[in-house]
């Protein structure tokens, strides 16, 4: 089932070096600003456009850097937009392999319920109110746990010391302050 | 497209070690954010510093590619947005990568996450020209440098040290401080095993 932590770490090490030795490191976050664009697009045709030389965005954010969050909006089938639909795939394949997650645990995690009871609602505001902090922290930070801290880490950018610091001096004292029970 | 068969084939066992790691199980993340089970916290050490000794030693030896390097620019932001990021994983026991690993793994409480997070990331893109202005995002100590000088890299460094070596001599830092993590370091209240019925 789990695997041990010296096999699982050398796996996941040689899958964050295998990234960087055939294409680039790692990241997940800034595909969430893909799919918003991808949406807002839809919705708004005019929000993404084509220039002379490439993309634009009437949103700022997605017009920084020459519009490359603009191009890839309008050209979502890129490396990093697989690279995260072929994780859920991969995450999927392996939950399926070891016998899936079971139903009681499917619907809230067993220490969420040893600490909070058994009210789904509850479980299901904080984990939206937690990927919203989660990804706007990312968005601000410029990268999530596999691109700054991960990937970060491991090539010694500066970026991603900082970013570990400040992600964990928060989620230590949140962790311990909200799940004293164990389970 | 070959770009195309590379995320196919690299996403999705990054995936699959996720979920085998713990690192998408919420409750495997608080155990080790509470300090009461520090494997997921030796597996992530002995990663890091096995990609940065492959990485490293790799470039020493000719290997690899100094160009595929991305090293992300530093600024104060960097580190509010870690904090906010760490309380929001704490919380939800959800991060942008293992959440959808644990919503594509059938765990409902991941798809209020990915919502959320869709959500989070719409309110950043509105509220980025703020950020812009108010400096927070301006370079600090040199913007995207690395810790030392990498030979051959596009990336300044933050000192003169010889870049791979530093980058080899910390990887094996990460490897020994997997070793010596203790697998729990507090020990909290149990919850009632067997519930009266």
């Amino acid at each position: 089932m789990s695997l041990n932590w010296k096999v699982g770490g050398l796996l996941l090490g040689l899958v964050f070096f295998a990234a960087v030795l055939l294409v680039k490191p790692i990241g997940v976050s800034t595909q969430f600003v893909i799919v918003d664009g991808i949406i807002g697009d839809l919705v708004n045709p005019d929000l993404v456009t084509q220039t002379d030389d490439g993309f634009t965005s009437t949103n700022a954010y997605l017009a920084k850097s020459g519009g490359k969050y603009a191009k890839s909006v309008a050209n979502p089938l890129n490396y990093s937009f697989i690279f995260v639909l072929a994780m859920m795939l991969g995450g999927f394949l392996s939950v399926l392999a070891r016998g899936g997650i079971g139903q009681s645990e499917r619907s809230m995690p067993e220490l969420w319920r040893a600490n909070f009871g058994d009210n789904a609602v509850k479980r299901y505001a904080v984990a939206f109110l937690g990927g919203f902090v989660v990804l706007y922290g990312a968005r601000l930070a410029g990268g999530c746990t596999s691109g700054h801290m991960m990937s970060g880490m491991m090539q010694t950018a500066l970026s991603g010391y900082i970013f570990a610091a400040g992600a964990f001096a928060a989620a230590i004292p949140v962790s311990i302050l909200m799940f004293r029970k164990e389970a | 497209m070959s770009s195309i068969l590379l995320a196919v084939v690299i996403g999705a066992a990054f995936g699959a070690v996720l979920d085998r790691v713990g690192a998408s199980n919420p409750n495997a993340i608080n155990r080790m954010l509470n300090l009461t089970d520090l494997r997921l916290a030796k597996s992530i050490l002995l990663a890091i510093g096995t990609g940065s000794v492959l990485m490293f030693g790799g470039q020493m030896l000719g290997l690899v590619e100094v160009g595929h390097m991305s090293v992300k620019t530093a600024y104060a932001g960097v580190f509010l947005g870690g904090l906010m990021l760490g309380a929001g994983w704490a919380a939800s026991g959800y991060c942008p990568g293992t959440g959808v690993v644990a919503l594509a793994s059938g765990r409902k409480d991941a798809l209020f996450f990915v919502a959320g997070g869709l959500l989070g990331a719409a309110a950043y893109m509105l509220s980025y020209p703020a950020w812009k202005a108010s400096g927070l995002l301006d370079k600090i100590a040199g913007g995207a440098v690395t810790l030392g000088t990498v030979p051959g890299s596009r990336y300044e460094g933050l000192t003169a040290l010889p870049g791979d070596i530093l980058g080899l001599v910390l990887g094996l830092g990460f490897v020994a401080l997997a070793f010596a993590l203790p697998e729990r370091l507090v020990r909290r209240e149990a919850t009632q095993t067997a519930p009266a019925e």
